[in-house]
């Protein structure tokens, strides 16, 4: 399902639908390039979750927590290029924490990648303007 | 009073001893800066083995060069959030260990405390302290931008904050885009030199209203991306300049006009830059110029204590050891520690 944004406001309220929609150990991973959209569309899906605080990039720490209706792993793989680098960080854990684990730069996954993970497509269209691809399996929508 | 400070939170490893919590005797620091230099970032399983191999020498390195053994210390101080975890737990482990054998206070120290407390130090300290309070703090680094009231000693209130990327980031991920390396501060900031800051009219960020010290700094990264995007061949040298220029502009007075007004609205007379942002040169020009402009004092801490240090660490933990906010040895490192 593709669907079009014209501002930041339309992604977050696309991402806190999802949200909305997201149970235990659900991992949502988002792909697309620098500014394309994804902590954004973040910042939906934990209000989504009800959570109160601030969900800012989680690039330099790689790993933010919050707590919500469940609890939110924000995990952003920019920076990790090798799958080495990702695996030594112990992200399969996150899988199955009972949280929803979103997952940035998801492509860095590779083979990591697990089969139940939502998989979200972004794309720059214009300077404001975002195509967003919801991939299979994503229910409710 | 001594006291032996550490600090692991991130990819420096460092040691300081430090008197009455402003004379640094010794402050060592072990950059890993070109451990993690190929994967453009800290990767934090590098960042952790190289502390614990590092965290030895480094805390013999700072009793030997202030001269004193461990039984000259009456406390040890150490960075227990907010950081890498793996980072954290080693710095932690140590100081634990060094109480625990020496029969001596361990002190945790929020590290974003220590970057406030970084103005404190003697080598910088233009007022005295008791005229000190309160102060305004730009706390800017990789992974933090906020402004702090400081109203007295471990009394604060953190006024605004990031709503996404921190301005540390911008410059990383805006050096990536530029194809300079890591990490990106020094590079742009040095580059921005011999660039036109007017040359690409990048808009300045706004929030108004109840949240107007708030910041974001994502878009303006985007418009970075997209005008990369939108030149017809691969950027060259002179645009490049241009870009770092017109983006480090932006960036600098959005951060240092929002401290301004700030200060203005609460009617604080001092205002000062902390973390390892406020290394960057033409923050620390334009915070000067504008706080004479307004007829506001200035602090700005030299470069040494601008990025990750211990020496910071000790000089937040001496006026914990005055009020007695001691640690448990039991004392558990906090990745996501708030102000």
């Amino acid at each position: 399902m593709k669907i079009t944004t014209e501002r930041a406001s339309e992604t977050i309220e696309l991402g806190k639908k999802i949200g909305a929609s997201l149970k235990e150990n659900d991992v949502v991973a988002l792909f697309g390039e620098l500014g394309s959209g994804k902590t954004t569309f973040s910042q939906g899906i934990a209000k989504g979750l009800l959570i109160k605080d601030y969900v800012i990039s989680p690039t330099f720490i790689l790993i933010n927590e919050y707590k919500g209706r469940i609890p939110l792993y924000h995990i952003d793989l920019y920076r990790l290029e090798k799958i080495d680098d990702i695996k030594d960080l112990g992200i399969e854990e996150y899988f199955y924490k009972n949280g929803v684990c979103l997952i940035e730069w998801a492509e860095r996954l590779g083979p990591l990648l697990p089969k139940n993970a939502k998989i979200i497509e972004f794309e720059i269209i214009e300077e404001n303007k975002r195509m967003i691809n919801i991939k299979e399996p994503v229910a409710n929508l | 009073m001594l006291i032996l400070a550490i600090e692991t939170s991130c990819d420096e490893t460092s040691a300081a001893v430090v008197k009455d919590g402003v004379e640094v005797l010794s402050n060592p620091i072990a950059t890993q800066t070109e451990f993690h230099q190929k994967y453009g970032g800290i990767v934090p399983e590098i960042a952790a083995r190289k502390h614990v191999e590092l965290i030895s020498p480094i805390i013999q390195e700072a009793l030997d060069k202030a001269n004193i053994t461990f039984k000259d210390i009456d406390a040890v101080a150490v960075t227990y959030g907010p950081g890498l975890i793996g980072s954290l737990i080693v710095g932690v482990c140590a100081a634990k260990a060094i109480a625990w054998t020496q029969k001596i206070p361990l002190i945790g120290v929020n590290h974003l405390e220590g970057h406030i407390y970084a103005n404190l130090l003697i080598s910088n300290f233009q007022f005295p302290i008791s005229n000190l309070f309160p102060f305004l703090c730009l706390l800017v680094s990789g992974g933090h931008t906020m402004i702090v009231h400081v109203k007295g000693h471990g009394n604060y209130e953190t006024l605004g904050r990031t709503r996404d990327d921190a301005a540390g980031e911008a410059f990383d991920k805006v050096a990536r885009v530029l194809g300079l390396g890591y990490p990106g501060g020094p590079l742009i900031d040095k580059l921005a030199k011999e660039g036109n800051p007017n040359s690409i009219p990048f808009k300045h960020p706004m929030i108004e209203g109840e949240y107007a010290y708030d910041f974001s700094f994502s878009g303006i990264k985007t418009a970075v991306v997209n005008h990369v995007k939108s030149l017809q061949s691969t950027v060259n040298s002179v645009q490049k300049k241009n870009i770092a220029a017109s983006f480090q502009k932006v960036v600098v007075e959005t951060l240092v006009e929002k401290l301004i007004k700030a200060a203005k609205d609460k009617n604080v007379q001092t205002v000062s830059i902390a973390g390892g942002v406020s290394a960057n040169s033409e923050l620390r020009e334009y915070a000067q110029k504008r706080a004479d402009e307004e007829k506001l004092k200035a602090m700005i801490p030299p470069f040494e204590y601008c990025t990750d240090n211990a020496a910071m660490i000790g000089g937040a933990a001496y006026y914990k050891f005055k009020r007695k906010d001691f640690s448990p040895l039991s004392l558990k490192p906090l990745a996501s520690l708030r102000l």
